[in-house]
């Protein structure tokens, strides 16, 4: 089963990297975007046939690892197999 | 005296770490490789700068879960001395050992130059060879460096006298705080005040041939606290 982590800044958490993006898209004209926040996926191959359980699994990791809960907020979301 | 100075790949400035405290202590610290779980019963552990594991993940991260590590937080639960540098703050963040998370600089650059630090702390753990207010001139080399933590954490830390050092205006200097940390927070304890985190390199400023010794002053006052 492929379960996807996206991973995003805490609200309040600075995001520079963002703030340029969105410096730049303004420069560009797109004067309409008014907010921009960036993140990052990592998608994991589970050995794992049970939709709830991948799930408990994949938040065990996030706490454990992946995620840093102070700045970071996270989603699983649980892929077709064909995607 | 036994300082113990832990290595992860990627990490940099563990010879420098391990040379400047064998010159202050006239031993050799013993370096221990991150797979290691025998930390040679250390009286101050020291997590040197560098990019551990390619600062993948995030900076730190992987390197918090390391072998070595879980020694380094047992140590810690005893009471121990650990004193986390620039990415061995990073890494001690992640392993949850000292509150908050170090995040980009807010230039969104490297920053690589002096700093001016005050102590915030004096007579107690880790920081017992300090005044309250001394000044000292330390450099920093960093990208993830901004101190971060929630209002609730800042204030904590404040109320508990986790504040370590800051950085402060040397003469009518604006721009002191070289990565907008919170509260202008260069380094702190944890609630026990036996485990220090800091940015700045004091094993970069041992001797006036680089620019002065102040960061001798700092790591032989951590050693000496360490001691008693």
């Amino acid at each position: 089963m492929k379960v996807m982590v996206s991973i995003n800044l805490k609200p309040g958490v600075l995001d520079p990297q963002a703030r340029a993006i969105e410096n730049s898209l303004s420069s560009l004209g797109y004067t309409e975007v008014s907010g921009v926040s960036t993140g990052k996926q990592i998608i994991l191959d589970l050995d794992e046939t049970d939709e709830s359980r991948a799930r408990q699994k994949t938040a065990k990791m996030c706490e454990t690892l992946l995620v840093n809960t102070v700045i970071e907020n996270y989603d699983i979301t649980i892929m077709d197999e064909d995607s | 005296m036994n300082i113990s100075v832990i290595t992860f790949p990627g990490s940099n400035c563990d010879r420098d770490v391990i040379t400047a405290a064998a010159e202050i202590t006239g031993k050799q610290p013993t370096a221990v490789w991150h797979k290691d779980t025998d930390l040679g019963n250390p009286d101050l552990v020291i997590i040197p700068g560098g990019f551990s594991f390619g600062d993948y993940l995030r900076c730190g991260a992987i390197a918090s879960k390391s072998p070595a590590m879980d020694e380094v937080i047992e140590h810690s639960l005893r009471g121990g001395m650990v004193m986390g540098i620039c990415n061995g703050f990073q890494v001690l963040v992640e392993t949850g050992l000292l509150p908050g998370a170090l995040i980009r600089n807010k230039g969104l650059k490297f920053v690589c130059r002096d700093t001016n630090l005050k102590t915030h702390q004096h007579g107690k753990d880790i920081m017992a060879g300090f005044q309250d207010g001394e000044e000292m001139v330390i450099p920093v080399a960093h990208n993830e460096g901004q101190y971060f933590a929630d209002d609730d954490t800042l204030k904590r830390i404040q109320d508990n006298g986790q504040i370590a050092f800051t950085y402060t205006p040397m003469g009518d200097e604006t721009d002191y705080n070289p990565n907008g940390a919170a509260l202008d927070i260069a380094g702190i304890t944890s609630e026990n005040g036996r485990v220090l985190g800091m940015m700045p390199h004091p094993e970069r400023k041992m001797s006036d041939t680089v620019g002065g010794a102040d960061g001798r002053r700092l790591l032989t006052a951590i050693i000496e606290a360490s001691q008693s």
